[in-house]
């Protein structure tokens, strides 16, 4: 029996695989794997390009501060401006303008004032601490290398451009002739910006470091696993290995599922009227901010530690129950073992994400602007991203820089956590 | 090979001793009843086969008689299992010291990912079988030697029990399983993930494995149950359909559905 209504080439049983209808079929096929495999690659392609655009961006902005200008100076002190009695409380100010006298000896005291501009703000402090150390160097001179101040560092490192109107810069002709003098004096110099990481943070860019930021931070991260790593753990271990499954028990998996997509400025509402609103606990203390990274990074652990657990074969639980181990004894002696290189994988990635978060540590006043590293946890710090945040808010031209840098270093931490992720995964992997 | 069919007489003597009484066994997962009033007598020191089409509860049936059918949450049993005429579903019996006595091997060979050594000493460690190195090394040699496969990791028992070939791991895990002195050894097809040298060497020592313990063997090869079992059971569809001397079930079976199983009509 022929059906009619079949086209002429369907009419027979054998289908003609060479016929033009099958070619094109083939070739169809064939073109849309193309067209498929072209996306995927343009995709990471993209990917690859903004990365390396949003890279390049930083490390050339960055890559400014990390040296930072400095002048070396012979500095008089003469016993004028000094008492020997009490050398604290003696007019450096006056000290430092007077220095500029030996490099620039024609000048008057107005001027050596404006000429002491070109040093940081720090100077003054910097001869200080060395008399009051020794009051002997009072009536010599005493050799300081300090910061030049934030507009002649932009101009040493050639962010000034000197040929635009006078009035749209911060320094006058005669501001940038006077440094270009003590440039060729040879008082000036750029070593490596230590400061960055060993200072704490100042209003001068040229003083700023991100210490205070980076102890908070650790402080933070510390408190962050030191709460959620053992809570996480025994969550997952009871809702995995001992919890009936119910109906009961499928509501709290949802919804610690949905508390990982919450997003992060909930918990620190959530922080600010818990922590510091009932519980009175002190604004910006890094032991809040890492109570709240740990609510955020909780759900994260939990689910990170169930699939751990889920993925040892149960023919290892079955191993163990059948020489009669209690499930205590299974749990503990095999399964958690085993589970343990997933486990904290997914802990160190957790934290690298409590580590990046800015909003909820907003809320809890983790922004103040604080210029002394925290000794404990509990006394008002910052943290490497608020910290970042406050520096791009600040309008001087040194932060631009530095805000930069700090990204690195943030980003430099982070990309420490993953490598130890992954050198632990690869380290402690089982296979069976 | 061997020569399981012929047994002296004291061995016979021996054997007629119950160890594992059921009587009318239901098993449900859920709704799904997988075992129908399974009633079957098995003996001390005999090896009981049970055999069956895939998927007619003589696995569900072994899993009873250790209670690891606890462990999967939708199942339910009832009716009575005694050893040594005490119930093993009794409210006092602690499950955990009952799989001391009654231990298992399973298909796949599951040695854990420990050293040789930790496999055989966990169970004596964690029941409290052994007071010191010196009789954990003891206890442990002797359950290699049972498992007969001593000869082959004395020199090497701190190496990871994973980096045997298959059939000595799944040695390892029957070492595994007699280091406590169970009274009964279950086994389920202890042999299927094996190749037929490793499955011989199984095989071989099972049949000594009669001389201590009560074995309980599922397997899905008639052949061997015919070869290692005293006793036989044939499971279809969640009952027992017949139950006798091993030399009997494969020549002269009762009911026709045996019958059917053993000349390969159904399975």
């Amino acid at each position: 029996m022929t059906q009619t209504d079949l086209p002429a080439d369907l009419q027979s049983r054998g289908h003609d695989w060479a016929s033009p209808r099958a070619r094109a079929n083939v070739a169809r096929r064939r073109r849309s794997e193309t067209v498929l495999r072209v996306v995927g690659l343009g995709a990471i392609l993209l990917a690859f390009l903004m990365l390396g655009i949003l890279l390049w961006t930083l490390i050339s902005q960055g890559s400014l501060a990390f040296r930072q200008t400095h002048i070396t100076l012979n500095v008089p002190v003469a016993a004028e401006h000094v008492d020997p009695a009490d050398p604290a409380k003696g007019n450096y100010r006056r000290v430092i303008a007077a220095a500029m006298s030996e490099t620039f000896p024609e000048a008057d005291t107005t001027e050596q004032r404006a000429l002491s501009k070109i040093l940081s703000n720090q100077a003054q402090f910097v001869v200080r601490d060395k008399v009051v150390a020794d009051p002997g160097l009072i009536g010599n001179e005493v050799r300081i290398r300090v910061p030049v101040s934030d507009p002649y560092d932009q101009l040493a490192k050639g962010q000034v451009d000197t040929t635009s109107a006078a009035e749209t810069r911060r320094l006058s002709d005669v501001e940038i002739a006077n440094f270009r003098a003590l440039e060729e004096q040879g008082l000036i110099s750029k070593p490596l910006n230590w400061a960055l990481v060993t200072a704490n943070d100042s209003r001068f860019p040229e003083l700023a470091g991100l210490k205070g930021a980076i102890v908070g931070s650790a402080y933070a991260l510390l408190i962050c696993f030191l709460i959620s790593f053992p809570l996480g753990i025994g969550a997952a271990i009871y809702l995995e290995e001992f919890a009936p499954r119910n109906r009961l028990s499928d509501v709290i998996e949802v919804n610690i599922n949905n508390l990982a997509a919450v997003p992060s400025i909930v918990f620190g509402l959530l922080a600010l009227a818990v922590f510091l609103g009932w519980f009175g606990m002190p604004r910006g203390a890094p032991f809040v901010g890492g109570l709240t990274l740990a609510l955020m990074t909780l759900p994260t652990i939990i689910i990170a530690a169930r699939n751990a657990l889920k993925a040892v074969p149960p023919s290892i639980r079955e191993a163990a129950l059948g020489v009669g181990a209690s499930k205590q004894q299974v749990v503990f002696g095999h399964v958690l073992p085993l589970a343990m290189p997933g486990i904290l994988t997914g802990t160190i990635i957790g934290l690298a994400q409590a580590l990046g978060e800015t909003a909820p540590l907003l809320l809890i006043g983790m922004n103040a602007f604080v210029t002394s590293t925290p000794a404990t946890p509990f006394d008002a710090s910052t943290a490497l991203p608020t910290q970042i945040f406050i520096w791009a808010d600040s309008p001087e031209r040194g932060f631009t820089s530095r805000t930069s840098a700090a990204i690195l270093v943030l980003l430099g931490f982070l990309v420490m956590m993953n490598a130890l992720a992954i050198f632990l995964r690869n380290r402690f992997e089982r296979r069976w | 090979m061997m020569n399981v069919m012929t047994r002296t007489e004291a061995e016979v003597g021996a054997g007629e001793q119950i160890k594992v009484e059921a009587r009318d066994v239901n098993v449900f997962y859920g709704d799904k009843q997988a075992i129908r009033d399974v009633s079957v007598d098995i003996l001390d020191r005999t090896v009981t086969a049970f055999i069956g089409p895939s998927g007619c509860g003589k696995s569900t049936f072994l899993r009873c008689i250790n209670r690891m059918n606890d462990t999967i949450d939708s199942s339910r049993v009832s009716g009575l299992i005694t050893l040594d005429g005490q119930d093993i579903y009794a409210r006092d019996l602690d499950p955990v010291q009952l799989r001391a006595r009654v231990g298992m091997v399973f298909q796949k060979p599951n040695p854990f990912p420990k050293s040789i050594y930790d496999n055989v000493a966990y169970g004596p460690r964690i029941h409290g079988l052994v007071r010191d190195k010196a009789e954990t090394d003891a206890v442990v040699e002797r359950a290699l030697r049972d498992a007969a496969l001593w000869d082959e990791v004395r020199d090497r028992l701190q190496e990871p029990g994973t980096s045997l070939s298959g059939g000595q791991q799944q040695r390892l895990c029957i070492a595994r399983a007699v280091a406590t002195q169970p009274e009964v050894l279950l086994m389920d097809e202890p042999c299927s993930a094996l190749d037929p040298i490793a499955t011989a060497q199984v095989e071989e020592l099972i049949d000594a494995l009669r001389q201590e313990f009560s074995v309980v063997i599922v397997t899905h090869s008639m052949q061997q149950a015919a070869r290692v079992s005293q006793k036989t059971a044939f499971f279809h569809l969640g009952n027992l359909v017949e139950f006798g001397d091993t030399d009997d079930i494969f020549t002269r079976p009762k009911d026709p559905r045996t019958e059917s199983y053993i000349s390969g009509r159904i399975g």
